[in-house]
């Protein structure tokens, strides 16, 4: 009970400080939703609730757009997400090999996340820096050019 | 007083930083306070120059030694050996480019070798993006300046038309044109929008203006603003660049800071200001209705046009959407005039442009040149030819959306109007050059997947038509595909084409034309052969679909 509490609070806090940074208008929601996906890892549905009532809007309206976009997620991710290119670019110069040492690393195809809650693998569309491919993002960090090889000593980085 | 003696320039962009040029940077500014030599050196930040073989890589000024690339480790040497006594560290310099350095510098060909010709990245890899002084001393604002106090509106607009710039977003509309749309409408509140949801895959031009230039597109953005009559401005940049948000975030509150944005600008009447709107992760919000959508805070979806933004845009208001390549050319047009402009390029296409290379080839990154140079141009001189010595298959050209160019047409110009004669389309400047391991099945495939995902889903011929062809291609690759799957593909690339509500859709169908106009042998063969002649497609025999 006492962790559900502290996740609600975070939640709270978190749509809190997004609607005091942009304010609540139509025009912001995106910015808004930006933030509180950044802060909590998707968009749990009470923060949809929590602006849609900020922003005087029915949930559904704030659902749609939290829907669309790609970086946005509603429903839980993994402590670490990989973000890996899934474009032609990427995929000609030996994508298709990293892609697999990935899932054989992970044990889990793109779109799911580990049975541990460790790992959540995307296969997205180009990320802008296609001249290093292949490449792909963990949370925040880029690796480009990556061979298959490298894969496992990159994802230990993640483990501690 | 304190004189600065060399500098020495750390690449920032977000590559060199995924490698390390923190540490770099500041292993360069400890070394020399340790050899006492940080009043006489300036150690500063470089955006993208262009060498993406040699990242993390730093420049020293005035001998435009290119050092990369570099470990921290590396960084003590160079500052004993080059910064202390004087002497190039050869072992570290960068493998020679013909074409970075003064090359760059030279006056663009005249039937001789096409040496690069920068208009657009002109300043980009050459200031520190986070210094305004940077910008001005590089002739920055003075095209603002000359607009606004001693051109009128008109006059702004009648140079940008008479220069010939059209659009580079991939389109490739006069621009001059939709300025003069815009200026045209009446209405008291008008906006400027600049379009930075680079997205294409293969596509990274914007973000090296945005990251090296920033000051460049506000500066375009507040003489577009005075020539249509808007006083309020976006730049929608992709979610998936954090650094160029930055940069231009930065550059507008020093320009603010400046007075060169804001109210009554170089003491006239104008006033203008700039937001920076973020996208959240959608190819489909590039195009401009769904950006404006996007900005409004909906699903980016794209808008029926007409009306068009020029008279129904943002908050229903007249609108103008630029690219970013495209408003970067506005303030050399101003500052130079438009016959200058015209000088460089072809007659219908003047001016240059950014290619962004990659694929199979020893040098990938981006080059700016002349319009019309050809694609074995490019492989040959600036790509410095194929890998591991293979041959040259196909290149695809502006991301997604672009064409399929087999090795035969590898001669034409690259230009508007050499290249829809040859019936394949420029797009936005991505150059993917592949040999011959590619496979056009599978290619095709990866090219489809991505639209699949990215359609928004609004007309069913998109979301619809891009799915099953995927399906299609899928089981042609497995190895049981049929001829009628051939038939099905082609009649899924018309039906994009005639019944989509906006270009992705429209265009989607592109790498199934080419596919099948060039490649229809190697196609038949992964049906009729059960074979993948590049050995790339799994061809298990399993029907998926």
């Amino acid at each position: 009970m006492v962790v559900e509490a502290s996740i609600n609070e975070r939640v709270h806090l978190a749509v809190e400080a997004a609607l005091d940074r942009f304010g609540a208008h139509d025009d912001e929601l995106i910015p808004i939703l930006s933030h509180v996906n950044h802060e909590i890892g998707y968009l749990p549905g009470q923060a949809l609730e929590e602006i849609a009532h900020a922003l005087k809007k029915p949930k559904s309206k704030v659902f749609t757009v939290a829907s669309f976009y790609g970086m946005l997620s509603t429903i839980p991710v993994g402590k670490h997400v990989i973000r890996f290119c899934e474009s032609a670019p990427c995929h000609v110069v030996g994508g298709r090999q990293v892609i697999a040492a990935l899932k054989q690393a992970l044990r889990i195809n793109p779109g799911e996340t580990s049975a541990d809650g460790q790992w959540t693998l995307l296969a997205v569309s180009c990320l802008g820096i296609c001249a290093v491919g292949p490449a792909f993002i963990v949370d925040d960090d880029v690796y480009g050019n990556v061979t298959p090889d490298q894969v496992s000593a990159i994802l230990q980085k993640y483990q501690a | 007083m304190k004189t600065t003696r060399s500098m020495v320039l750390v690449s920032g962009d977000t590559e060199s930083l995924s490698k390390g040029a923190d540490a770099i940077f500041s292993a360069f500014t400890d070394e020399c306070s340790r050899l006492g030599l940080q009043d006489e050196i300036k150690v500063s930040w470089l955006s993208d120059a262009g060498r993406h073989d040699a990242l993390p890589m730093a420049v020293v000024y005035p001998e435009a030694t290119i050092y990369g690339p570099l470990g921290v480790n590396d960084v003590k040497t160079i500052v004993e050996e080059h910064l202390y006594k004087g002497r190039v560290v050869e072992n570290l310099v960068a493998a020679s480019h013909e074409l970075s350095g003064r090359i760059a510098w030279l006056a663009a060909r005249k039937g001789t070798l096409p040496a690069e010709k920068r208009v657009v990245l002109e300043r980009a890899g050459i200031i520190n993006p986070d210094e305004i002084q940077d910008y001005i001393l590089h002739d920055g604002y003075s095209a603002l300046g000359k607009a606004l106090t001693s051109m009128q509106p008109a006059e702004v607009i009648n140079e940008i038309d008479a220069s010939g710039l059209k659009g580079r977003g991939g389109a490739g509309f006069p621009t001059g044109q939709k300025w003069r749309f815009v200026a045209k409408t009446p209405g008291q509140k008008k906006y400027v929008i600049c379009n930075a949801d680079e997205s294409e895959p293969g596509t990274f031009k914007d973000r090296l203006v945005l990251e090296g230039d920033p000051h460049c597109i506000i500066e375009a953005m507040l003489i577009a603003g005075y020539a249509v009559g808007a006083d309020e401005g976006y730049i929608y940049i992709r979610g998936e660049y954090a650094l160029a948000q930055e940069r231009i975030q930065k550059a507008i509150s020093q320009a603010l800071e400046l007075g060169l944005l804001g109210k009554n600008i170089f003491n006239t009447d104008f006033s203008f200001d700039i937001h920076v709107h973020s996208g959240a992760g959608a190819y489909i919000c590039g195009e401009e209705t769904a950006l404006i959508e996007s900005i409004e805070g909906k699903r980016g979806e794209p808008r029926s046009r007409p009306p068009y933004p020029t008279t129904n845009g943002l908050w229903n208001k007249p609108t103008l959407v630029n690219n970013v390549e495209t408003l970067a050319n506005v303030p050399a047009i101003i500052n130079h005039g438009s016959t200058w402009y015209r000088g460089i390029g072809t007659i219908k296409s003047p001016g240059t442009k950014v290619y962004t290379i990659m694929g199979n080839v020893n040098l990938t990154g981006l080059i700016e040149v002349p319009m019309g140079i050809t694609l074995r141009e490019v492989i040959t001189i600036y790509a410095r030819g194929m890998k591991n010595g293979r041959t040259f298959k196909l290149a695809q050209t502006g991301g997604s959306s672009g064409s399929i160019i087999p090795a035969s047409l590898q001669d034409t110009p690259m230009d508007f109007e050499s290249f829809s004669k040859a019936g394949v389309a420029l797009g936005s400047g991505a150059l993917l050059i592949c040999d011959e391991d590619t496979c056009v099945v599978d290619l095709c495939k990866v090219l489809v997947n991505f639209f699949k995902n990215e359609s928004c889903g609004k007309c069913n011929p998109c979301r619809i038509g891009n799915d099953r062809a995927y399906q299609i291609l899928t089981n042609i690759s497995e190895g049981v595909g049929t001829m009628q799957d051939l038939a099905d593909l082609e009649h899924i690339e018309k039906y994009l084409y005639q019944m989509s509500n906006c270009g992705l859709g429209q265009t989607a169908g592109t790498p199934i034309r080419d596919t099948l106009a060039h490649f229809r042998a190697e196609v038949e063969a992964h049906i009729k052969l059960k074979v993948c002649p590049s050995g790339v497609c799994p061809m298990s025999g399993r029907k998926t679909h």
